[in-house]
């Protein structure tokens, strides 16, 4: 018996960093699904099946011809709607050939697309990581292609009590594994919330407040379903007022992480840290990048090692602990993102 | 993609009267109806004289109507045998479907859209307006067809277009000047064409001679419409020995393969060309009803499209591509034999 596909299909997915896409081809895998991408020459982004519709050969072998696609076998050409544009040896062009064509957005500095039905690629569905490119914040990113299903990831995300075991020379501490925490959940998000009173802070952040003494230190996880998951952490002078509001002592980041399905197990982690203080020290920027580039390496090597134990261990149920409650709330939010799919593919969703 | 398709089990929900000779049908299968996009088509199984054939109808509208699929099928005399067979099925029938699929999608962002619709090609068209509509794009649409009593969903298409609908009326004298309406569309729009093969074929001819992106005319054809009514006629294919009646409910290749003449095909619309044969001469008229020859090689009278394409008064002689084995040759001893 072969499990269900673990991801909906209806939802935007970053394809790629806007950097990252340029006018040559670009072959990705998403929700199972693989897709040429490329800009224009205008600077649009595309994104259409990657398979010549007349022998499938991969579209992303070809080249870019203008905005068309030639696929390198026989030559057939697409536009940039996935429409033929050219077919060999005859007059006419078949009115069947085309490719699949997927709705595609920017923003946030990346790049968005939709695999499911189109009808329902609604722009105003794309998470809103706008401090990524906000003028008030700075920071970067990397992408990691993971070798794990994309929910070990969100897992991992979801509670960071392994900060204080995985990342203890950086950002972990005693504090991490101790503090108590809130979650809370709507229909499509869930948010872990744990403060750390009056502790001293890990070398990391010691560093980014740059101020001697103890911390009120937070770490607020918003997870939106089905693969975003933003952080908000930062620290403040204990006694400055930051669990009831006032951060201005305290310096703030967000841990912008979506981690887009490649396959049941593979995945594009596409992550970026950003901070509202010394927003103009490049430096500090690239700094921040390469530190978390490290911590998130960490991160990396422990789940995908636990995919090939879930794989060694087919059968396996796992026994859910009380730090897993935020994790749990956003498997149940993917989970019904699938029944909700599943539904309309059976007919559930009539006329009107 | 093109893929296997699944099949499943619908029974006739719901059957009403469209226009004169068309009727409307809502299909319910088993395990429920999945939706689909504008522009998209059922595969149904027909039975015609207790042999199963394929036909394709395209799927009205955008959404399910009762969680029905929704066609309609324009009653053919004489046809092949596909419209009488839907004709005869009552409510609580049951047939076999295949789930929708589509080769006639509407891309999303052009800046102006032209449908144009004859008779029975409306029905994929009806879904694509409503969509555009909804989706504020620019579109107009021309509908012809021999009267207003026998256009389908004139009133459906009338609510969503309002004056972006223009009727042409055979027996009102009106018709459409697809060269002006060409003319008129934005550089870059699309054009969307369903209809009788000689619109579709007229459209596609101006559609070229405009200078035009050859993507940017979209159609469908089913290969089902000729210029004239189909009759029998006789093929001969004298290098085969073989002389065959084509009969008027059944196509050329049918009849070939029938006498054991053997022509590859793939699509049997006339879209793919591969069934093609040189003509060496005819009586009467060829009626040419594939889309994979332009207008001009249709003029030329030189091969045609044997799964859909037939004469109308007379009778063909046609060479397949038979020619027995012969030994492996390089060019030289080609010359050779030849010359011999």
């Amino acid at each position: 018996m072969t499990a269900p596909r673990p991801f909906p299909l209806n939802a935007w997915y970053a394809a790629t960093w806007d950097s990252e896409l340029r006018h040559e081809l670009l072959a990705r895998t998403i929700t199972g699904v693989k897709m040429v991408l490329y800009r224009t020459e205008n600077g649009d982004a595309v994104a259409l099946q990657d398979a010549c519709w007349h022998r499938l050969v991969p579209l992303s072998m070809g080249k870019l011809i203008g905005d068309d696609v030639q696929c390198a076998y026989h030559g057939i050409r697409y536009n940039s709607q996935g429409r033929c544009a050219f077919m060999p040896s005859q007059e006419t062009i078949n009115p069947s050939a085309a490719v699949r064509s997927f709705p595609v957005v920017e923003r946030h500095r990346f790049v968005w697309v939709w695999p499911g039905d189109p009808a329902l690629a609604d722009p105003a569905l794309v998470p809103d990581l706008h401090w990524n490119k906000d003028p008030a914040w700075a920071g970067d990113g990397k992408t990691i292609h993971a070798a794990c299903d994309y929910r070990l990831i969100v897992d991992n995300l979801m509670d960071l009590t392994h900060e204080t075991f995985i990342h203890s020379s950086s950002i972990g501490n005693d504090a991490v594994a101790e503090a108590p925490f809130d979650v809370t959940h709507g229909d499509r998000t869930t948010t872990v919330t744990r403060w750390m009173v009056d502790i001293e802070p890990p070398p990391f952040w010691r560093k980014q407040l740059g101020k001697p003494g103890n911390v009120d230190r937070w770490q607020i996880i918003q997870f939106q379903a089905p693969c975003t998951v933003a952080i908000d952490v930062g620290v403040a002078p204990t006694g400055t007022g930051a669990p009831e509001g006032d951060r201005s002592q305290g310096v703030s980041m967000v841990v912008i992480n979506t981690i887009t399905p490649a396959t049941e197990k593979t995945c594009h982690y596409f992550w970026a840290n950003v901070r509202d203080y010394r927003i103009d020290e490049q430096r500090m920027t690239t700094e921040i990048r390469d530190a978390i580039t490290k911590v998130f390496g960490e991160d990396e090597r422990i789940v995908e090692a636990q995919q090939r134990a879930i794989d060694e261990n087919p059968d396996h149920v796992f026994y859910n602990l009380n730090i897993d409650a935020g994790a749990m709330w956003a498997r149940r939010q993917i989970d019904s993102m699938l029944e909700a799919e599943a539904q309309t593919k059976r007919g559930v969703r009539l006329a009107g | 993609m093109r893929s296997d398709r699944n099949w499943t089990n619908a029974t006739v929900a719901h059957i009403r009267d469209a226009a004169d000779g068309v009727r409307e049908i809502l299909l319910k299968p088993e395990g429920g109806a999945s939706p689909f996009p504008s522009g998209a088509h059922l595969a149904v199984r027909v039975i015609i004289d207790g042999k199963t054939d394929l036909r394709y109808y395209s799927l009205i509208g955008e959404t399910l109507v009762d969680a029905c699929w929704r066609i309609a099928v324009k009653r053919e005399e004489p046809g092949r045998g596909g419209s009488r067979y839907m004709w005869s099925l009552p409510v609580g029938a049951r047939l076999e479907v295949a789930e929708p699929d589509t080769h006639f999608e509407l891309t999303r962002q052009a800046p102006e859209y032209l449908l144009i619709a004859g008779g029975i090609g409306v029905t994929p068209l009806v879904g694509m307006a409503g969509r555009l509509v909804r989706s504020g794009r620019k579109v107009r649409m021309l509908y012809a067809g021999r009267s207003r009593l026998s256009m389908p969903y004139l009133d459906d298409l009338s609510a969503v277009l309002g004056d972006r609908l223009e009727i042409f009326a055979g027996d009102e004298g009106q018709r459409m000047d697809l060269a002006a309406e060409i003319a008129k569309l934005d550089p870059a729009g699309e054009a969307y064409v369903c209809g009788p093969i000689a619109l579709l074929e007229g459209a596609r001819s101006l559609w070229q001679s405009s200078g035009r992106r050859p993507e940017h005319f979209v159609y469908e054809t089913f290969g089902s419409s000729g210029r004239f009514a189909s009759e029998r006629f006789t093929v001969h294919a004298p290098r085969l020995g073989v002389s065959v009646e084509v009969e008027a409910g059944q196509s050329m290749l049918d009849a070939l393969e029938g006498a054991g003449v053997g022509v590859v095909a793939d699509c049997r619309r006339g879209e793919c060309g591969l069934c093609v044969v040189d003509i060496v001469s005819f009586s009467g008229t060829i009626d040419h009803r594939d889309i994979f020859f332009s207008k001009a090689q249709h003029a030329e009278n030189k091969k045609l499209c044997v799964c859909v394409s037939r004469v109308s008064g007379g009778e063909i002689t046609i060479d397949a591509s038979y020619r027995g084995d012969e030994p492996l040759l390089s060019g030289p001893e080609i010359k050779r034999a030849v010359s011999a």
